[in-house]
């Protein structure tokens, strides 16, 4: 290591700034779209939403953003085949980050929906194939995100289905709604906190001092799914039936009863999204540093907690420059979803994603929460969807993967003229 | 833009309701149109003629707001059809009351004193079935909202069935007027016949209201 600024090699610094923009930037775009279905049904405020996302999306991040972390740092390519030749592998998730940053900014200025998730997969599967040649692709991993690009949307569809539908005879089809929702409301939190307790702890603290077993990581997430649930039950109470006006729905103090639940069910998805889409930012930082530090030749060092505090506090700094100016304008397009759909719909996705998450498998949020949204729909919840999305998100895959992977193949050159002794 | 922004078509459930709205007040307004023809307050009809006129226009504006917005792609929780056939009926209630206020109008109609009575019974019917009918459009929010389950949907079927009852009295009504005006049609001369017409529309109000209900029910169903 010849020139070195404050210690640390330049290479990490580039690194680590385009880890910090791909951070900044999924704070920028991303995280609107997890909270919008909280704010546009009316349940938060775009302030509640902002601190909600920050505080979550950080914990998400730092507390259960390890495993899809790892898949993107070494498991789409055979890390074993860059043995002889490490800097390579260098060179590549430096052009892997440039090109999805590059994709992020084009595509936000174009008004194009690309998938951060797909523009990093596509990205390090581009220079992998260029680099050392196609054999050097885990063409299964390869296989098995893709095929959950199409799954985990259907799954998210499909819970939230039988979510709403759950919802419908615990609360909506009964005598008295509210009263109903009241009742009911403690149990649907005690659910979330325990799923995603239960998926988060599962041996998934190691990286804070916190080891559990099965058992252990059970009573954990029971005891904090109880505290959660009675918290609720307080806070539900205290909600009270107001009169109505000519013209208002009888459902509206039943609503009231949900936005406050749907506070529990954004702060999953801001934590599952953070989770889930850190690694976009972190995964290849992690490798590039590991490599220069001559740490990671057999995969095994660990992604160090520095890395996902940089990847968090980008996202949360991202969400601040510009992240609610978009919560906003997409809270004020999805008014159409009253709180109970919004809430249906936000857990439905936040389990899809903490479950791809601890499988480590980089999903797309959006994707899984328009899947839900649609299942909702599917149950007649809904008034109208506007089926185009569907074929834009067909658009977003065509125009995300074949163009993230020339463009790390342009910038794999690039890097490696630069950089190569 | 993002795509879960786009997700969000425009529901016609609103502008509906709306338009229904219109065209019940268009109905309410043949009420004192049919009170000053028995009073022979011939002077009033072209006033009268023009509120309809405008509620018509307004209740046709919203009508073609809501077809230009109800494309193919739209992904609804009922079907576009029943949707679309349920509009042209509430359009229908209007354009009748519209017919009507243009006829009496242009032959300054005045009810003969025979008629008089069943007549107001007959419009009033007429109304309070367009008034139901209308209660039954603006349970489409709360339709939705229970994703057409349950008590909401057993609550509507109930208005429903209210609505076919009042529609058989109209029927019953208008049978009553048109006996009372074939007994005295010798002295109206060729007026029978446009009195004959008149009281055809006035009924077929109420069986738009009660199509309204029927196809709700396909629409629930679907």
């Amino acid at each position: 290591m010849e020139a070195t600024l404050l210690g640390i090699s330049p290479v990490i610094w580039i690194a680590g700034a385009l880890a910090f923009y791909m951070a900044w930037g999924i704070g920028a775009n991303d995280v609107a779209n997890a909270m919008g279905t909280s704010v546009g049904s009316g349940s938060l405020t775009i302030y509640q939403a902002i601190i909600i996302a920050g505080v979550l999306e950080f914990a998400g991040a730092f507390l259960a953003g390890g495993h899809v972390t790892d898949t993107v740092r070494k498991g789409i390519l055979d890390t074993s085949e860059f043995a002889a030749n490490p800097e390579l592998i260098t060179y590549g998730m430096l052009a892997a980050l440039a090109s999805a940053a590059t994709l992020l900014l084009g595509a936000t200025r174009l008004g194009l929906p690309v998938s951060t998730t797909h523009s990093i997969v596509g990205a390090i599967v581009g220079f992998g194939a260029v680099s050392l040649g196609t054999d050097a692709v885990n063409w299964g991993k390869v296989a098995q995100i893709v095929a959950s690009w199409l799954t985990s949307p259907l799954m998210g569809g499909t819970l939230a289905f039988g979510i709403f539908h759950l919802v419908q005879f615990t609360v909506l089809n009964r005598d008295d709604p509210m009263d109903a929702a009241k009742k009911a409301g403690p149990f649907f939190v005690f659910a979330v906190f325990f799923m995603i307790g239960l998926v988060t702890m599962f041996k998934g603290l190691k990286h804070v001092g916190l080891d559990l077993d099965f058992f252990g990581a059970l009573r954990w997430a029971a005891g904090l799914a109880l505290v959660a649930a009675l918290i609720s039950r307080f806070v539900l109470v205290r909600i009270r039936p107001q009169p109505l006006e000519e013209g208002q729905s009888r459902f509206r103090d039943v609503e009231r009863v949900f936005a406050a639940l749907v506070i529990m069910t954004a702060s999953s998805v801001a934590f599952a999204h953070g989770s889930n889409d850190v690694a976009n930012a972190i995964g290849p930082l992690a490798a590039v540093v590991n490599n220069v530090q001559g740490l990671d030749l057999a995969g095994k060092a660990p992604v160090a907690p520095w890395m996902l505090i940089v990847g968090g506090i980008g996202i949360v700094i991202g969400l601040a420059t510009m992240g609610y100016r978009v919560i906003e304008t997409i809270g004020k397009r999805i008014t159409e979803l009253t709180p109970s759909r919004a809430f249906a719909a936000e857990l439905a996705a936040a389990t899809t994603i903490v479950l791809a998450s601890r499988m480590g498998i980089p999903v797309s949020t959006t994707h899984i929460l328009v899947g839900s949204v649609l299942g909702v729909g599917l149950a007649r919840g809904i008034g109208a969807l506007d089926a185009r999305v569907f074929g834009k998100i067909l658009l977003s895959w065509v125009a995300t993967l074949p163009i993230s992977a020339g463009l790390s193949i342009f910038f794999y050159f690039f890097f490696k003229g630069l950089l190569s002794p | 833009m993002s795509l879960l922004g786009n997700l969000f078509g425009a529901s016609p459930i609103r502008p509906m309701q709306r338009h229904m709205q219109a065209a019940v007040t268009c109905a309410r307004e043949i009420l004192p149109l049919f009170e000053d023809m028995v009073a022979g307050r011939t002077e009033t009809f072209p006033e009268h003629r023009k509120n309809v006129d405008e509620l018509e226009h307004q209740a046709d504006e919203i009508k073609h707001e809501i077809r230009s917005k109800l494309p193919n792609r739209l992904f609804m929780a009922f079907e576009r059809r029943d949707m679309l056939e349920i509009l042209d009926n509430q359009d229908s209630i209007a354009d009748r009351a519209q017919d009507i206020a243009e006829l009496v109008d242009q032959r300054k109609m005045v009810v003969p004193e025979p008629l008089a009575e069943p007549l107001l019974d007959l419009v009033r019917k007429v109304i309070a079935t367009c008034e139901h009918a209308g209660q039954v459009i603006q349970e489409l929010d709360e339709l939705v909202e229970t994703g057409f389950s349950g008590r909401e949907v057993e609550r509507v079927e109930g208005l429903i069935k209210v609505l076919n009852n009042l529609e058989t009295e109209t029927d019953e009504l208008a049978e009553r007027v048109q006996r009372k005006l074939f007994e005295i049609e010798d002295s109206l001369g060729v007026g029978t016949v446009f009195w004959y017409e008149l009281i055809g529309w006035v009924s077929r109000m109420a069986d738009h209201a009660e199509k309204v209900g029927n196809r709700m029910r396909v629409l629930i169903a679907s």
